[in-house]
């Protein structure tokens, strides 16, 4: 069996941060594993663990400092990796359609039985492409999912959506499958020293859009972002200003004020 | 004719609140391009969710009379079938975890653009809708230089119709055998049962990622024991199993209204702010003045919680 799980590096910003034209100023911006894809980077080593013959395979779209994330997916656990990019790429504003025909391309190469990705990024948090894809590659799927359990002949996987208000829905999925993880499916691994120093013999194999069989027409994209702001606080919030002490003194009228404590 | 397709969310009999939101986001945008307002809704008592959805400022509700409840295969299958006949210039659907389930499916069949989690829509020679980044730290537009466009509309900001209105009713026919769908619902099961209800908290002194380790959630518990509180938390400390999951407030923990609430290291994504915003006084301490908790705080400390909270409890013992 081979499950191949999609990792991102996404770009946090700063607490304080300034805007340049349309994105953060690179200097704002710090990049990391997306948290989501960290659960579902267990969820396959997990699964890799708990059966024969289990080939994981991640795969990235994104530019070579994101070697660094995906040496946090390898030094995990991860066997291999794949990173998707090139000039055409770079220059690129990737929608979730242009994601899906790169990682369709990518699916096409590996043929793999799972497809694990995370619900979305922290980033542009549009949580869709895992579905996308896998209605372009004819594979079954369930989104959110936050409990994962296989047959033992790996042909159905029984899973928990996570929906609204408590409540989880219990749908049964045949494989092959892609699957958007849920935070707290599992507990996320910390890298160990071994894991780490193994990772740096892992391969990463690099793909352009000519080795995937597309063209630059693969990544165009009719979405462009034309602005980025600062939303308008609508905060009219009382501050307690000084001290640790006399903050937590001013608080603690309030609580009794509203009566809510007593003394 | 620019018309607008809207589908509407339910789940075990009821509505969902986004449906009626979808539908002031479809008419605001049918406006904007001068044509009718389409709503679907599959699946269900799609006659008694009809007469429901019968609002003012819809020209027409379509149904689906198959199965009982959402499965991802029927609602994009027929989604795309009826977008199909009445091809319509946009395509909306809620931003719900079953909308995360079927959206993207129906607009990759479809080979429309997918603008995703939209807060704000509008339309002038083309579709502008507004999202957020980053954490909410930041909102962008985006432009979208084809049409048609399929959109997901996240739930809680356009305000809800609720206007009734006689609006036509047209049956949709669409086959669909739910034993050859590859997912199959097995059935629903409500989480976060424990010893106590935090929906019933008159006060509650909330958690999130702020306390950085799970030790100092000793800090906190001394807080709760000092002042009679309840403890809650946001989603990361019940990802890290630090606390259970009865005790998440959020979009998919639990709704609260408390007398008051005292968030603790909580940043205030949009998903925690969704289950606890109908709190009566909201108060945050929070080290970085930009989070979006203190855009809805009634008080707020910008503070380091490992002093201002032994401060805290200190004044009540």
């Amino acid at each position: 069996m081979k499950i191949l799980v999609t990792v991102k590096e996404v770009a946090e910003a700063a607490d304080d941060f300034e805007i340049d034209g349309t994105d953060i100023g690179e200097q704002y911006l710090e990049y990391d594993l997306n948290e989501w894809d960290d659960y579902a980077v267990e969820a396959a080593v997990q699964l890799s663990e708990a059966y024969d013959d289990v080939e994981t395979v991640s795969v990235t779209i994104g530019p070579e400092r994101s070697e660094e994330t995906i040496r946090m997916a390898l030094a995990k656990g991860v066997d291999r990796a794949i990173r998707v990019w090139d000039d055409d790429v770079a220059a690129a504003d990737l929608d979730v359609a242009a994601k899906t025909r790169l990682l369709s391309a990518v699916v096409a190469e590996e043929e793999p039985d799972l497809v694990l990705s995370g619900v979305q990024a922290a980033d542009d948090g549009f949580g869709a492409t895992g579905v996308s894809l896998a209605d372009e590659i004819g594979f079954d799927w369930a989104a959110v999912v936050n409990h994962l359990d296989t047959d033992d002949d790996l042909s159905t996987a029984h899973v928990h959506r996570e929906l609204e208000g408590g409540i989880e829905e219990l749908t049964d999925v045949d494989l092959p499958a892609v699957l958007t993880i849920q935070t707290g499916l599992n507990e996320p691994r910390y890298a160990s020293l071994r894991g780490i120093r193994q990772a740096q013999s892992k391969e990463i194999a690099e793909f352009g859009l000519g080795d995937l069989g597309l063209d630059a027409d693969a990544v165009a994209s009719p979405i462009e972002r034309t602005a980025m702001y600062e939303p308008e606080t609508e905060s009219d919030a009382t501050y307690f200003d000084g001290s640790a002490d006399e903050q937590a003194a001013q608080l603690a009228d309030v609580l009794r004020t509203k009566g809510v404590v007593s003394e | 004719m620019s018309d607008v397709l809207a589908v509407a969310d339910h789940r075990r009999g009821e509505l969902r609140d986004v449906s009626f939101e979808i539908v002031r986001a479809g008419r605001e945008l049918a406006a904007d391009l001068g044509g009718d307002l389409h709503v679907a809704v599959i699946a269900g008592d799609v006659d008694g969710f009809a007469d429901r959805l019968s609002l003012e400022g819809v020209d027409t509700v379509h149904t689906v009379d198959a199965g009982e409840e959402f499965n991802h295969d029927l609602y994009a299958g027929a989604t795309a079938a009826l977008f199909e006949e009445l091809a319509p210039t946009a395509l909306l659907m809620p931003n719900s975890v079953n909308g995360l389930d079927y959206a993207p499916a129906v607009a990759n069949r479809l080979d429309l653009p997918l603008v995703a989690d939209a807060v704000g829509l509008s339309y002038d020679d083309g579709l502008e809708a507004t999202r957020e980044m980053y954490g909410s730290k930041v909102a962008t537009t985006v432009e979208v230089s084809e049409e048609p466009v399929a959109v997901t509309v996240r739930g809680g900001e356009w305000p809800a119709v609720e206007d009734a209105a006689d609006v036509a009713v047209e049956p949709f026919d669409y086959e669909f055998d739910e034993a050859t769908s590859g997912a199959r619902v097995q059935g629903f099961e409500e989480v976060g049962a424990g010893d106590v209800d935090i929906a019933d908290a008159e006060f509650l002194v909330s958690v999130g990622r702020g306390i950085e380790e799970e030790e100092n959630l000793e800090l906190i518990e001394e807080l709760v024991e000092a002042t009679g509180a309840t403890l809650s938390s946001s989603r990361p400390i019940v990802d890290n199993g630090w606390l259970p999951k009865n005790r998440q407030v959020g979009q998919s923990g639990k709704q609260v209204t408390p007398d008051v609430y005292l968030a603790i290291g909580i940043s205030g994504a949009v998903q925690h702010v969704a289950g606890m915003k109908g709190a009566e006084t909201i108060i945050a301490i929070n080290t970085d003045p930009n989070a979006p908790i203190f855009d809805i705080a009634d008080y707020g400390i910008v503070g380091d919680l490992f002093d201002v909270v032994p401060a805290l409890t200190e004044q009540f013992e």
